[in-house]
Order: C-alpha cells, then sequence, then structure tokens
C-alpha cells in the first residue's frame, strides 16, 4: 500500500518520540549504577599497581566493589598536579581525565595523582596515556617511595590487536616485568620496551613479538607521561 | 481498523500457542537454517568477539534480545508501517533495542561492556537481525515473529560459543576466562608465554597465537560449514 506523506510523516515523529522517550527512560534508569560501575573499575585498576602491598592475603581481584571504595577512600591520597609541580588545591585526581587534558594547551594540564599508604610504605601512583598501534594506549605507574623503583604497573587499550598488542593488558607477564625496574637514569626517564629483548635489566623489558609499534607507544607513553611528573618529584625530594 | 484488528485476534486465537510449527521455528536456525553456517550472515562479528567464551555468552544473548524483540515489535505494527520507509522503521527498531541492551550491560557487568566495546553498538548493523525483519516479522505474527528470533539469535549464538571454545583452549588455554568461573583447561599455569616452569595438563603446550587472531576464527567457521555440509548434503545446493 501506498502512504501519503501525511501519513508517512506522522508515522515517524511518533516513533522518533517513542523510540526517544524509551531510551531517555533507560538512561536514566542506568545512569546512577554505570557511573558506579566505571569509577569502581577504576579504581580495580588503580589499586591492581600496588596489588602486591595491599596487605596480608589481599588481591583485588578478590576485593568486593564496597572494599574497594572503602579502601580507596581510607589508604588513597588524591592529589592534582600542575605542569610546574605544584599541587591544585581542593581537586580530586579521579576526576581528571587525561583524555581531556590532552585537548587543553600544555601549559594548562593538569595531571593526577594518587598516593596509597598501607602500614609501612607509601606508593605514587602515576597515570600516562598515549598512543599505540590502532588507537589510544593509557596505564598506572605505582612508583615506591624512593621515587624511581617500579612497584607495579597496568595497562589497557581501545583497540589494540588481539593476541599482538593487546598482550599489555591480556597477558599479566607483560606489565609484570616492568616491577623492580628504575625509571629515571642520571634524572631522564630511561625505562623502556626493546624490540627483541631487554638489554639493560634496570631499566628495559622484553617488547611482544608482533606488537613492535604498540611497545613503542608504550615506551613513548611512559617516557613523556613520567617526565610530566619529574617537576613535583623534585619538589617533594627537596 | 477496528475489524481488522478483529480477524487478527480470532485468527492467532485459532493458531497454537506452542505446537510443531512453533518448535520448528525455533530449532531450524540451529540446524538447517543455521544463520552462520548456512546462510553466511554476521559473520563479521563471529570472527572478532569469539576469542573468548565469556564476551561470547553475553553477544549470544544480546544478539538474541534484539532479534527477538526488534521481530516482535516489528511484527506488532507490520501493518502500519509505510513501505516507503520501513527500512527506516526497522533500523530505529534496532538500534532502540540495542541502544536499550547497550545501556543494561553497562549498568550491569562493566568490564564485559568494556571488552565487547563497539561490538554491542554494531548489532545494530547485524545483518542477521535486518535479514530477519524483513524476511519473516514483516510477514508474520508476532508471537511466531518473536520465537523466530529467539531462534536465529540462539542459532548465530550456538556458533559464536562453539568456535569461541575452540579459539580459547587453544588460544589461552582456558574457558570463561574474565567470569568468575574462570577454569585453566590446557598448557602451562601461568598465562606468560616466556614461562614455562609450572605445568598441569598438557604443560608443554604452547599458546597459538594464531588462535587468538580474527583470522581462526575464519577458518573455525570454514571448516564448521565443510563438517555441517558433510552430515547433511541438502544444504550444498542451497548455496
Amino acid at each position: 500500500m501506498e502512504s501519503s506523506n501525511k501519513y508517512i510523516i506522522t508515522f515517524i515523529i511518533i516513533m522518533t518520540v517513542v523510540a526517544a522517550v524509551a531510551l531517555a527512560g533507560m538512561r536514566e534508569i542506568t545512569m546512577s549504577a554505570s557511573t558506579k560501575n566505571e569509577e569502581i573499575f577504576n579504581k580495580r585498576s588503580i589499586l591492581l599497581t600496588v596489588n602486591d602491598y595491599l596487605g596480608e592475603g589481599l588481591s583485588v581481584s578478590d576485593l568486593s566493589d564496597d572494599q574497594v571504595l572503602k579502601m580507596f577512600k581510607e589508604q588513597v591520597e588524591q592529589v592534582v598536579i600542575n605542569q610546574k609541580g605544584e599541587v591544585v588545591k581542593d581537586m580530586l585526581a579521579e576526576k581528571i581525565d587525561l583524555a581531556v587534558e590532552k585537548k587543553k594547551p600544555e601549559a594548562d594540564r593538569l595531571l593526577p595523582l594518587f598516593v596509597f599508604k598501607n602500614d609501612k610504605e607509601k606508593f605514587y601512583i602515576l597515570s600516562v596515556r598515549g598512543s599505540g598501534l590502532w588507537d589510544e594506549i593509557w596505564g598506572n605507574i605505582a612508583v615506591k617511595s624512593d621515587l624511581n623503583t617500579i612497584a607495579g604497573v597496568t595497562f589497557d587499550h581501545k583497540g589494540e590487536t588481539p593476541g599482538l598488542g593487546a598482550e599489555i593488558k591480556d597477558n599479566p607477564g607483560f606489565p609484570g616485568q616492568f616491577v623492580g625496574k628504575q625509571m629515571f637514569k642520571d634524572g631522564e626517564v630511561a625505562i623502556l620496551v626493546r624490540k627483541g629483548g631487554s638489554q639493560d635489566k634496570m631499566y628495559e623489558v622484553d617488547g611482544i613479538s608482533g606488537a613492535t609499534i604498540t611497545g613503542d607507544g608504550v615506551s613513548e607513553m611512559l617516557q613523556r607521561g613520567i617526565s610530566n611528573y619529574s617537576p613535583y618529584f623534585e619538589t617533594i625530594e627537596n | 481498523m477496528a475489524e481488522i484488528l478483529d480477524k487478527v485476534k480470532t485468527e492467532e486465537e485459532k493458531q497454537s500457542f506452542f505446537g510443531p510449527k512453533e518448535r520448528r521455528l525455533l530449532i531450524d536456525p540451529l540446524m538447517d537454517n543455521n544463520p552462520v553456517t548456512v546462510q553466511i550472515l554476521g559473520v563479521c562479528s563471529s570472527l572478532a568477539i569469539t576469542s573468548l567464551v565469556y564476551p561470547s555468552i553475553v553477544m549470544a544473548i544480546s544478539v538474541t534480545l534484539v532479534t527477538a524483540f526488534s521481530n516482535y515489535f516489528t511484527s506488532l505494527v507490520r501493518e502500519y508501517i509505510p513501505k516507503q520507509v520501513r527500512m527506516i522503521v526497522q533500523l530505529v527498531i534496532i538500534a532502540t533495542l540495542v541502544t536499550i541492551v547497550e545501556l543494561a550491560l553497562k549498568a550491569l557487568n562493566f568490564p564485559i561492556w568494556k571488552q565487547l566495546s563497539v561490538y554491542i553498538g554494531l548489532i545494530i548493523t547485524n545483518c542477521i537481525v535486518m535479514g530477519r525483519l524483513e524476511a519473516y516479522a514483516m510477514a508474520n505474527k508476532p508471537w511466531r515473529s518473536f520465537l523466530d528470533g529467539i531462534g536465529n539469535g540462539l542459532g548465530y549464538g550456538a556458533i559464536l560459543v562453539i568456535v569461541a571454545i575452540i579459539r580459547e583452549i587453544l588460544g589461552k588455554g582456558t574457558l570463561f576466562a574474565g567470569s568468575p568461573v574462570e577454569i585453566k583447561i590446557i598448557g602451562p599455569n601461568t598465562t606468560f608465554l616466556i614461562d614455562t616452569t609450572t605445568s598441569n595438563l598438557f604443560g608443554w603446550y604452547a599458546n597459538n597465537n594464531l588462535m587468538v587472531l580474527p583470522a581462526a576464527a575464519l577458518f573455525i567457521i570454514g571448516i564448521l560449514i565443510w563438517i555441517h555440509r558433510t552430515i547433511n548434503p541438502k544444504l550444498v545446493d542451497i548455496s
């Protein structure tokens, strides 16, 4: 049956309104749950960098959502720093999105820093963001209080190839290699991913075969990302 | 209009609720009219997300929900859809349902939503959904269309899970990785490629990286199609 234009337009308008109301309603219902999920997901990935130091027999994967939030509240101090290494007051590090900061002019960018404390030690957790082969990659790095030794890292990516570049996240062995490495050599960031196997065991980790560009992206991300924090580290060292 | 509705109603009452015809709607797409191995639809997402079993199951459920409900709603309004814009109407119905599924997944299981990323959104372009709307829902009653959607979703999901089981065992040595019931099947205990110190069943097995790549799914689907047609030679002439 051929329909008149009037009928078609009415039909489309009614359909659009019904669809829009359904979607808006659905979003309204799920909004609070998904925001909370995202928050917990991010906090888990930050705590994962200090997984070995959480306390006797604790592991991030065993913690319930409430425990994660509780631990984050009690043991993590959130600091926001600017490009000069000064602490920006009254801001929470979890509100800083590096993807947004990247679009700002360099001098205005803010950096999130999480300070995790357990009974004995203090860890500084840095956030870095860079590019892999296909899309963005990002990660968190926990540094011991000497501001040089890495205690743990986590990486994540948007669209690296499964089995190759995606191994930076999927294969726990890759981030595992960073534990105990030194970040700085003579004041410069020296940590890097070496294609064909690490040479200087103090500063280098093995690259993944078939994921050279992702590995280079990780190196570049670490060097640029960590050096952003250098001014702040100098102020707390002095 | 009321007359038509009454007529539809009485006809529906005559039809059995879950007779042999309805059962066929559910079972046919699982075997002899499988959307992936026989109709060769939905191959794109079958390649992309089948490297792990758990996300594949979630994807299968999502697609089944979308096919079932888009079939149902399309069939419900099929008499009123203007012919000239029927594709747009179908797309809006599918897109709305996919977005609802995506929002629900984000609220219920955030990590798996992260993992499936764009592929949930891409259900919109899955040929199975649109194909069933055009081929079935536009010409059949809501309840049967709903069953047809469930059947096709499950047929697609079955292939997805079979491929994912093969790929995950050979590519990672695990099953259901990422879910609460993750188990290690074969290969060295730690998942890191270089470390082969501890082992359980087939400790010598090194994960086959090809299986993690989408190309492996193409081979496996090809082999499944081959097996399917060897079992049922009638299918060979269809396409």
